[in-house]
Parts: structure tokens; C-alpha cells; sequence
């Protein structure tokens, strides 16, 4: 059996996120080797740019929607285009990333079409006629098998977990005009965007995470995380001990009530690794720890321990890391 | 006017997972509940919206057993001035999805004629984050999700939404009423419930709904079963040594055998 998929390739500020080429990826184990049966769709302006990349991963075709409304991130304006595109082509998936903007409006789009969501999977594949996936639960505790039920489906996919692999397709690109509901969208209006302080990639779609704990002390120290993390181009995460004390900013927080990550490498300083924190970030692939407490619950987790005192550790762990990628 | 907040009893934190019937279930009996850290956002956020858009009352609603009677009692606690809930009792939780869950209690929001519904950005248990999005389209509304920060309008038919987004990144909303949002950490700091407060819950109206009496229909996706994450090989762990020499030690490795830098 294959399935005509469009996947949802999210553009932000004008770039092409790298969650396209992993839900293109993803997406192939559904097409049944179709080439023909896997497009995608790109919101905003100056999307066209992007195609030739969507088509190296597979995208036969390329839906572009361009129009005032979805320059920018409303979810209201994705789903009307979506759900419309959806109907017109008759897909029977649409994939996207498991991303702020995806977590946002697939849920919506569900209900819109009638669709069963299989949210932040991390394989997807079909059994017969069915679209199934794995998903993490209970914080990555727990795999569960999940299954749609419905017709259609739909599908998101943790950021940083398929490994892109390239697969050239066609990439031709047709315009797509859907008919806004302009009453409808007008019930919620996005006023401004405002920039975040760092350049970096987010904590979620990072490659590798340098944390620090309580015993960062204060928000000062966390510079020397931050000259690390230049070194190896890393993000700079913290604990919600960290956040809760005032070190740094909510939106570094990894853990419960904070971000999910899945780097290939993390390294937790001066944190013991509650199991809150471990929620956020056991399923990185390599986790190193810089504790001076040996008992720490973190080096149960970590492939590599060090107990020594983190403002000894992170400057050598700077110099080392330049040495080996100088 | 009526804020309505809906709220998930979920596993606490430290609950270990175990499976029964060989993958098929996992075991419940050693489960304790907490509510779902978001859903206090949610209440804490309600009760506070309360006197600014001057609405005449705060509903708590939950659906799930008999126990999730407790999580709507101490959102009444915290200051909620009645609860609604929806009981599961007999309805086997395979047969449950979040958009079934959402149609039941989007009833109850289209019932109550709510204007603004809070409810916890995600429950930590599935990690969906798909009922308040789902909710808002079956009754027709607007939805904020990952809330940081509300501002009731002075017209008290819309409100100002801070949502954040990827990278340190805001994202700012005007969104009419009816709303639903969906509240994230730093949104506030939610109360504990008082000693009076505790008394007076007890004592607040809490309406029951036979969750089969909604007929909301089939479920859109279901779970064939349950694995464990593989268990990690013990690490390596340095200590005792010169810092410089550990260190370098696990750059080594990091290269060599992990193979990540």
C-alpha cells in the first residue's frame, strides 16, 4: 500500500528549516517508493527559493502559498491553506515538524479535517493501510505503539531525531491560492514577533546542549557555558534550579515544564539531575556530566562523568575543544 | 461572562513505568496523581482573569475516573468557584483520543457559554498538547497555545497574548473572545490552595456528566501497545584525577568513541 503525503516544510525568516529534510525523510516510508506521491508545501515570501532544496529530499511537488496572511506564522491562515490543499489533492498524510509552529496548528487542523493525530513521533511507517508510529510518553519513560484510525492522518515529527537522507525528486513548483476566510482569521491577529537575545539554533532543534545548574551561582557565570558553547556551536540550556533562582531565562530550561531536547551531545554542569530535568533530556544521544558530587543522580544517566568542580572543568573543556576542532 | 479551565489528573513525576499484558497495558497500581503541572498555569491564570474582565464565575472541568474528582477539588481549592466532571468511569482508556476527549468537553464549553478557557499548554503524561487547539475548533474560537502572558483588553472581548515560540522568540497576538489558551510556565506563580480554602472546595457544587451520555462517536487514533526505552550501558566515570587530564580524557572520547564532535 503507499499513501500520498504532503509534508509541511516550515519556513522561518525566510529560512528553510532543517525539520523539512527530516519529515521529507520520514515521510518516504509512507509513499511506498512512489516518487509522485510525496510533495510538500511552503508558506510565505520568498518560498520558491527553497524548492530545488525540497526536491533534493524528495518533494516531487511543491505547493506554494504566498499571500499577506502567511508571511508571517498565524496558525488560522495554515490550516484554511492546508485543509484546502488537503481536499484539492487528495492526501491521505500530511507531515510536519513536531515544532512550535506544528505542535500549534496540527492539533486545530485535526479537528478541522476529521483527522487522527499522531503527535512528536519519532518513526512512522505503515502496517497494511495504516499509518503507524512510535512516540515517546510519560517525559520518554515509556514507547507507545500508536495507530490512526481514520482515513486521513495526520503526523508530526520530533525535531532532530530521522536523519535526512537525500533523495531527488522532481521539485516543481505550482502556486497554490486557497480563499481566506478573512472573518475567521481576523479573531486572532498576530501584532509582533519579537527576537529572541541569541543567534543560536533552539534548544530543541540543537545538535549540542552545554546546561549548567543551580551551581552556576548566578546569571554571570553562565558566560563561560556561553564561551564554550561558541567553540563547538553549541546552545546553552539551563536547569529549572538554575531558571527557578533567577540564573537564566525560562526559555533555556530543559525539563518538565520546560524544553524537550534531543542533541547528540549534552553536557549537564553543576547539575545533580532530578528527575525532572532528566525528563527534558534522556534521550540524547551522549550525555556528559561535570559534578563534583559523585553521587549525583546525573551519572547514572551520563556515558561520560567527570566529578570535578564545573569552573575548573568548562574553561578546559573549552581549550580541548578548540584544540580538536582548531 | 463565564472563564471555564480544563484540567488533566495525570501520573506524578517519579511514577515508574511498568508494563502488563505483555506490552499490551501498562501497570496502573502503583500510579499516584498529581494535576498536570501546565493545568495550575491554567487555574492560577482564571482565577487571576477573573475580577480584570469582571466574569461572574471560574468552572474547573476534568475528565477521567473517579479520582479526577480530587484534581478538580483543589482547583476549587485554589479559588475556582465550581467544578464540572466529566466521569469515565467503565470507559475503557483505549477507547479514549484526545480529539474524543476534546469533543466532551468542548459540550461542556458550548453548555456553559464560556467566553475565555484556559487549559494547560500540554499534560505531561501523553505529551500531546492537543486539547485546547482541538477545543477551540469544535466550539469555533480563537486559540493561543504556549502562553507566557495575557492582557485582558479594557473592551473585555479580546485579549493581548504573549506566546513563545523557538529560540527565545515572542509571538504576539490579538485574539477575540471567545478564546481558548493554553498556558505555559512563567505565564504566573500558582497559589497553594489555603487551609480555608480547602474547607470551602469541598462545599463548592461539582455537576457530573456521564461521559456516554456526550455521544462523541469513535476514536480517531488508538495505542496497540507499550515498550521500554532501551536501559543505557553504565557510563565512564572520572574522578580523583587532574582535572585537565579527565577532561581531555572524555574529548578523547568523545571523537574517538562517541563519535559526536
Amino acid at each position: 500500500m503507499s499513501k500520498k503525503v504532503l509534508v509541511f516544510a516550515e519556513v522561518r525568516n525566510g529560512k528553510l528549516k532543517s525539520t523539512a529534510a527530516e519529515c521529507l525523510t520520514a515521510a518516504q516510508s509512507l509513499t511506498g517508493g512512489s516518487a509522485a506521491q510525496l510533495h510538500a508545501v511552503n508558506m510565505g515570501k520568498g518560498a520558491t527559493e527553497h524548492a530545488a532544496e525540497l526536491g533534493k529530499f524528495g518533494a516531487d511537488q511543491v505547493h506554494l502559498v504566498e499571500s499577506p496572511h502567511t508571511d508571517t506564522y498565524q496558525g488560522e491562515p495554515h490550516i484554511q491553506a492546508i485543509s484546502q490543499l488537503v481536499e484539492k489533492e487528495n492526501f491521505d498524510v500530511v507531515v510536519g515538524p513536531a515544532s512550535p509552529t506544528g505542535r500549534d496548528f496540527f492539533p486545530r487542523l485535526s479537528a478541522r479535517l476529521g483527522a487522527g493525530l499522531l503527535t512528536e513521533v519519532t518513526e512512522v511507517s505503515l502496517d497494511g493501510d495504516t499509518v503507524v508510529a512510535k512516540r515517546p510518553i510519560y517525559a520518554g519513560k515509556c514507547i507507545a505503539d500508536v495507530a490512526s484510525q481514520t482515513p486521513r492522518t495526520l503526523v508530526t515529527i520530533r525535531p532532530n531525531v530521522v536523519a535526512a537522507k537525500e533523495s531527488q525528486a522532481g521539485g516543481k513548483v505550482e502556486a497554490f491560492s486557497p480563499s481566506f476566510d478573512d472573518a475567521k482569521i481576523a479573531r486572532c491577529t498576530i501584532k509582533e514577533v519579537q527576537a529572541g537575545k541569541s543567534e543560536k539554533p533552539d534548544l530543541t532543534e540543537a545538535n549540542i546542549i552545554i546546561s549548567g545548574g543551580r551551581a552556576m551561582g548566578n546569571s554571570d557565570n553562565f558566560k563561560i557555558l556561553h564561551d564554550c558553547a561558541e567553540v563547538v556551536g553549541a546552545t546553552v540550556g539551563a536547569s529549572r534550579a538554575a531558571v527557578d533562582s533567577g540564573y537564566a531565562a525560562h526559555d533555556m530550561q530543559v525539563g518538565q515544564t520546560g524544553k524537550t531536547v534531543n542533541p547528540s551531545l549534552y553536557i549537564a554542569c553543576g547539575i545533580s539531575g532530578s528527575i525532572q530535568h532528566l525528563a527534558g533530556m534522556r534521550t540524547s544521544k551522549i550525555i556528559v556530566a561535570i559534578n563534583t558530587d559523585e553521587d549525583a543522580p546525573i551519572f547514572q544517566k551520563a556515558d561520560y562523568g567527570i566529578v570535578a568542580d564545573l569552573f575548573e572543568a568548562v574553561p578546559v573543556l573549552q581549550k580541548e575543544f578548540q584544540v580538536i576542532l582548531g | 461572562m463565564k472563564i471555564l479551565v480544563f484540567i488533566k489528573h495525570v501520573p506524578d513525576t517519579e511514577t515508574r513505568i511498568k508494563l502488563a499484558d505483555g506490552g499490551k497495558a501498562l501497570d496502573e497500581s502503583d500510579f499516584k496523581y498529581m494535576v498536570n503541572p501546565y493545568d495550575e498555569f491554567a487555574i492560577e491564570e482564571a482565577i487571576q482573569s477573573k475580577p480584570k474582565v469582571g466574569a461572574d464565575e471560574v468552572i474547573v472541568a476534568s475528565l477521567g475516573p473517579s479520582r479526577c474528582q480530587e484534581a478538580i477539588r483543589k482547583g476549587l481549592a485554589m479559588g475556582a468557584d465550581r467544578g464540572v466532571w466529566i466521569n469515565t468511569e467503565g470507559v475503557s482508556d483505549d477507547s479514549l483520543d484526545s480529539l474524543l476527549v476534546a469533543k466532551a468537553l468542548a459540550s461542556v464549553a458550548k453548555e456553559e457559554d464560556a467566553q475565555i478557557i484556559f487549559a494547560g499548554q500540554k499534560a505531561i503524561d501523553d505529551d500531546c498538547g492537543h486539547v485546547a487547539p482541538m477545543v477551540a475548533e469544535l466550539i469555533d474560537a480563537a486559540h493561543v497555545q504556549v502562553v507566557t502572558k495575557v492582557e485582558m483588553g479594557d473592551d473585555k472581548s479580546h485579549a493581548v497574548v504573549h506566546r513563545e515560540v523557538e529560540g527565545g522568540m515572542t509571538e504576539v497576538y490579538t485574539a477575540k473572545f471567545p478564546v481558548v489558551l493554553g498556558a505555559h510556565k512563567s505565564l504566573n506563580e500558582p497559589r497553594f490552595p489555603s487551609l480555608p480554602g480547602i474547607m470551602k472546595a469541598k462545599k463548592k457544587p461539582l455537576r457530573e456528566v456521564k461521559f456516554a451520555d456526550l455521544g462523541v462517536g469513535e476514536a480517531s487514533t488508538k495505542i496497540n501497545g507499550y515498550a521500554l526505552p532501551p536501559e543505557k550501558a553504565p557510563g565512564k566515570v572520572f574522578k580523583g584525577q587532574p582535572v585537565d587530564q579527565m577532561v581531555k580524557e572524555v574529548v578523547g572520547l568523545l571523537r574517538s568513541e562517541a563519535k559526536v564532535i
